[in-house]
This record gives structure tokens, sequence and C-alpha cells, in this order.
């Protein structure tokens, strides 16, 4: 990613709040990055962290209440969209920006056949006549895979297999051809098998979009597979981002360390079950609930790397080394 | 070599599927249709396979908290299928099932010292302090505060929940545990935790573990054995290391490259799988995975294979592994061949 080229979408600062029963959290706390034209942006961390919070306040699709966006910019090809108003937002989201969520079968309305909800997007944002959304919606089911399209346009969501509905959630997303899709968990309740498939169909899509892509995820592996870039969560902020390959060969932020550590690699020597009897390496402890953060650095009870710094002074996401941020006092040095 | 600690041989578990207005039966869904496998003591056998293959009904079924249709379930020597209830309730506390869902499992209006006193108090086991003890004992193996035990379910996250299901299942010292998807509702950095907690849990009890998931990185981490599973049947079983290293049957090769490694610089060389799993209402004829198999010939359309024994305890059910097979088969329906289903040689 050279700096040269004007990012597509430009997070800065974003600030999300949850009002809940113990009081106001800040679920997104000042979160900034970006995601270049065709680039793909993986955004990992645990349940908890912010990541689809992050995603639906881009979309500003944050349910309100509990929810608001309280700070910071969304810029979308320069434009502010947090500055928008709902029915300017309307014109963006499904047409320029579009998303996939994790659990097709919420998302899809049961009482409109697929090629309905295909083509709704297409006469409301392009203009086109029914015969020409449904032609769009064929040509759509195609693209993503679906045996015989002409007569499952026709179909009802419960008359699909889960990996089927998944498609037509992506159907649907880059029916308006949007410039940026936002993938919160596309494949988590899938099978490993038909997770593969669509990871496939993604990236495939993507290369003949050129479409930038911000892929949401807790799976570091759909990660190391599918990214140019990652940025890691914890407790509402990003506490590293960095290529790929350099945060999964010299994690910097002691928590993505901990976290490819506790990952048992596949066929790996010493596992428990043949008398190698490695531990796992696991990190101690839990996510902290946001009602109730530590001072300092929200992950420091944690680290084992933690001092009485970390206590003090809220570690900032600052540059590493080589394209690397974490936000450390005591960052895990480079092998 | 001791007796298997467990014994299944042919064993089928189906269910009707009833419709209508009159609820007349349609069809009948095979969910676990002709498995037989053995689980040698102290050992851990992993079983794998996606949504629908029968797992986890595979996993009820050997503890008979579902009701087998045919077929023979040995554990400790003795058989179960054929026991009533009553019969079988002195028997529960050898054979122990943790479940997924920590929250969904414990009952949220007792305390942790009811939930962890309760399967003593069912089989009258250590009463008063006794009994006290032993809570607190459990507690303290799980990790878990003493503190803990006055308080609800609500109070705990997801991992330390799973600690207390995991507490109440090992409180009367069985000898079995099958473990249905014990981490995949824990976040990543607690997941490493409770594999950890099992598996020194077994290296000081003892414990036999049947380990149910879908995440096969930690099912070859935690295994001793893997079977693999597809629409009801058992495809392919060897020991971990040779299962991850060659497996044999066309479906296994799938899965195991499907799987998302965590590391980018690792080439992606995915053999991905046409199409999805038939229904197990109406699975195709012959080979149940010819459909999206790479390698099907004529013969996978109309013959469903046996488990071929391929040696060092190696199995699969493949047309394409008959060369090598070094046995008679062990076929399903004859309930014999059990050779290549026990562990080819006592866990380390």
């Amino acid at each position: 990613m050279t700096g040269a080229v004007a990012p597509l979408l430009d997070v800065r600062g974003l600030v999300t709040q949850l009002s809940l029963p113990r009081g106001t959290v800040r679920a997104v706390d000042g979160v900034s990055f970006t995601v270049p034209p065709g680039g793909t942006l993986g955004v990992v961390g645990e349940s908890g962290c912010g990541k689809s919070l992050t995603a639906l306040s881009v979309m500003g699709l944050v349910p309100q209440p509990p929810g608001r966006v309280v700070g910071g910019e969304v810029r979308f090809k320069g434009e502010d969209l947090l500055a928008l108003p709902e029915k300017e937002m309307r014109r963006v989201r499904g047409r320029h920006v579009a998303m996939v969520f994790q659990e097709p079968m919420t998302s899809l309305n049961p009482v409109f056949t697929v090629g309905e909800q295909i083509g709704e997007g297409v006469r409301l944002h392009l203009g086109a006549t029914k015969a020409q959304a449904r032609e769009r919606a064929v040509e759509m089911l195609r693209q993503v895979g679906i045996p015989a399209p002409g007569e499952r346009v026709d179909a009802y969501p419960h008359q699909l297999s889960g990996g089927m509905r998944q498609r037509v959630m992506i159907a649907m997303a880059l029916a308006c051809d949007p410039a940026l899709l936002i993938a919160d968990e596309p494949t988590t309740a899938l099978d490993v098998t038909i997770q593969a498939q669509i990871l496939e169909l993604l990236k495939r899509l993507q290369v003949e979009r050129n479409m930038a892509v911000m892929l949401i995820t807790h799976d570091l592996g759909v990660v190391a597979g599918s990214c140019d870039v990652v940025a890691v969560m914890y407790a509402g902020r990003i506490v590293e981002q960095a290529p790929v390959r350099e945060l999964f060969a010299r994690p910097a932020h002691p928590y993505t360390a901990g976290l490819l550590r506790s990952i048992p690699s596949l066929h790996d020597a010493g596992s428990a079950g043949e008398g190698g009897r490695q531990r796992l390496k696991a990190i101690p402890g839990m996510v902290p609930s946001l009602t109730a953060l530590p001072s300092g650095c929200a992950f420091r009870d944690r680290c084992d790397r933690a001092s009485e710094l970390c206590a003090r002074v809220t570690p900032v996401l600052e540059p590493k080394r080589g394209g690397q941020s974490a936000a450390c006092h005591h960052p895990v040095p480079a092998p | 070599m001791s007796e298997p600690l467990v014994q299944v041989r042919d064993l089928k578990v189906h269910f009707p599927v009833k419709g209508g207005l009159l609820g007349r039966t349609r069809g009948t869904v095979r969910a676990v249709d002709g498995v037989s496998f053995d689980v040698a003591r102290g050992e851990t056998l992993g079983l794998v396979g996606e949504s629908g293959c029968g797992k986890s009904t595979l996993g009820r079924a050997v503890l008979r908290l579902l009701e087998p249709t045919s077929g023979s379930i040995r554990v400790a020597g003795r058989e179960l299928t054929g026991l009533s209830q009553r019969e079988l309730r002195p028997l529960r506390r050898q054979m122990q099932l943790v479940f997924q869902d920590p929250y969904a499992s414990l009952n949220p209006r007792m305390t942790v010292e009811d939930i962890l006193a309760e399967p003593f108090a069912i089989h009258g086991l250590a009463k008063g302090q006794a009994r006290e003890d032993e809570v607190l004992a459990l507690l303290d193996a799980m990790g878990l505060p003493r503190e803990a035990r006055s308080r609800y379910p609500h109070e705990f996250s997801g991992g330390q929940r799973q600690r207390i299901g995991i507490a109440r299942a090992i409180a009367l010292r069985p000898d079995l545990v099958v473990a249905d998807e014990p981490i995949s509702a824990l976040d990543v950095s607690i997941q490493a935790q409770i594999v950890n907690l099992l598996v020194d849990l077994q290296r000081e009890r003892g414990l036999t573990y049947v380990f149910i998931a879908h995440d096969l990185k930690i099912v070859e981490y935690v295994s001793t054995r893997v079977a693999v599973m597809y629409l009801g049947r058992i495809v392919e079983v060897a020991p971990s290391r040779a299962l991850y290293a060659g497996p044999r049957h066309p479906y296994t090769q799938a899965l195991l490259s499907a799987v998302p490694v965590p590391d980018p610089e690792r080439p992606r060389a995915r053999l991905l799988l046409p199409g999805e799993p038939p229904s197990p209402l109406s699975p195709p004829a012959g080979c149940a995975f010819h459909p999206r198999c790479p390698h099907a010939m004529e013969r996978c359309r109309r013959e469903s294979p046996p488990l071929y024994p391929l040696g060092g305890g190696h199995a699969a059910a493949c047309f394409l592994a008959e060369g090598d097979s070094r046995d008679v088969p062990a076929d399903s329906t004859s309930g014999g061949g059990a050779g290549v289903l026990a562990q080819p040689s006592s866990p380390g």
C-alpha cells in the first residue's frame, strides 16, 4: 500500500458509545484506519472488542438507542458519512458501500423471493425496471455460483441451505457494484468446506471488480488468507495494525502475539494426544468488561510485559517498525 | 492389550420424520448409520465432521442419552443397549457429557455449589462436610475461586461457565467423558485455557475422552486418534498424526485443505469441494460422498465402500484405498474386523 493512493475509506478517531444499564461505555474508542481502493483490511478481535460496531458505525447502522456515534470522521471518497443526513446516507448505503452479515437467515426477508431482494437495490439505486432488476438478479446469482439461477431467483430464503443463503447475501450486496464491501463474519456460521468456497468467491469477485473489502472476523486463519492489512482490536481500540505478513511473522502487541501462540497449528509436532503434551500457550484471565476496564492499557492485567507505566498511561497506536503500528509501551521485539 | 473402555459396533440412530395433518412418518433421517469404533482407556478419540454428519448424535447415543435404533455399545465391558433408564442410572456416574453451551446447560437458579453437589446427591455419595469438601476440591481443580460457590451461572464469563460444566461432569470421577464442541462457543483467547484444563484433567485422573469438534486444529492437538464422519458414517479413522500427515479419504483431504491456517506465507493450495453435504433424509446411492468427490468412479455410484484397514490403525472407506487394504475390511454390517477400529498401540 503506497501513500500516494488516496484512501477509499478514511476513518479517523471514531467513537461510538453504548448506553448500558450499568452506565455508558465507549464500545468503539478512537478507532482510525484506512482502506485503499481495491484493498482488503481485516479487522480481528474477540466478542465485544468493537469490531462489528465499528462496521455498523461506518454504515450508519448503529442501533440508537442504545448506541450512538459521538465522535470522529468516516470519510468515504473524501465525504464525511457521519455528517450526511439519513436521506443522503441511504443513497450511499447499498449503492457505494454494502454489507454482508454473519447470519444470512436473519438478514434475509423470509416473505420475499431472493430475486426480489437482490433486485430491490437495483431498482432503488439504479432506477431499473422490474424486468431489468430480475435480469440483474439472475445474473448476480450466476456470478455467485448458484446453480440454475433462472429458477432459484424465485426461491424463498428458507428453501436454500446456509451456504446458498450466504451466496444470496453476497449477490444482494454486490448487485449495485459497490466500491466497498463490509463483510462481518461472513463465514462464521458455515462449515469449513463451505467457508472455503465463500472466501474463494469473495476473493474472485473482489479482483474482478477491483472492490475494496473490510473483512471482520475472529478467525486469524481467515485473515491470513484474505487480507492485505490487519487491524487487531481489543476493548474498543485498535491495538495493532500491520501488513498481514508482518503481523503474523513479527506481532508487536503482546495481545496479538498471545492470540497467535494460543492456536495450535495444523499438523504440528507435539500434540497433546500423541505424547508430546506441550501445553497450549493460553492468554491468562479474560476479556475485561467495558464497564470495568482497568486504568491505562486495557490488556495489562493479562499481559506478561506490563509495567507500572501501563497502569498510568494509556498507550496510543503509533508506528513501531516497517509499516507496523502498535498501542503498547513494551512491544514484543522482532525475532 | 487391555480391553477397550468403549466398544461400539454397527450403531444406528434413525429418526422418523413426521409430517402432514395426521403426523404420518414421511421418511427416516439416518443420523448415525452403522458406526463401529473402540476407545482405549486414557486415550482421546476425536470425532470430526461438518454439521449434520451425525457426530453429536453419535456422542449422545454412546452415553444412551439418545435411544439407538440398533447396534451394540459396551462401556467397561457392560452392554448398554437394552438397559432401562433405571438400570442405567448407576452406570451414569462412569460416563458424562460436557456440553457446547455452558450457559444453556447450567440451571440459572442454582448456585455453583448446588450445581456441583447435585451429582453427589443423585448418587447418594459424600454427605455433609465430605460433599462440601468435594465441591471445594473441584473448584480448586478448575482454577475457580472458592468464593464462586455461592454465585449463580450468569455471574460468570463463558470460559468460567465452561469450567463449571466440566467440574460437574468430572465430579463423580467418571471413566468416560464425551465433550461435545466444548470450546466452540468460547473466545479464541479462552479456548486454549479450556483445552489445557481438559488435557491436565485427563492426565491427572486417567480420563478417556470422546472429543467432538469441528475445529480440526484443536482436534489434532487433543486427540490420540481421529474419526472423520460424513453423513452418518465414519469415512476415515487413524492415529491423529497419521490422519493429518496422510489423509486417505478424499473428504478428509478436502476438509484438511479447507482449514484456514493462520500463516500468510503458506500457499493456499485448496482442494475446493463443489456442492454441499446432501440431506441425510435422502443420501445418495453408493458412497454418500460421490457427488462431491473429485475421484468418483462408476462403482462409487452403486456400492458403498467399507472401511478398508490400511495398517497402523488407519482405515478409510474409499475404493481408492482398497488396493492398500491389509486385512478383511471392517465391514460395518458384519460388525467384525474390529482390529482396525482399535488403537494400534497403547497411548504414550
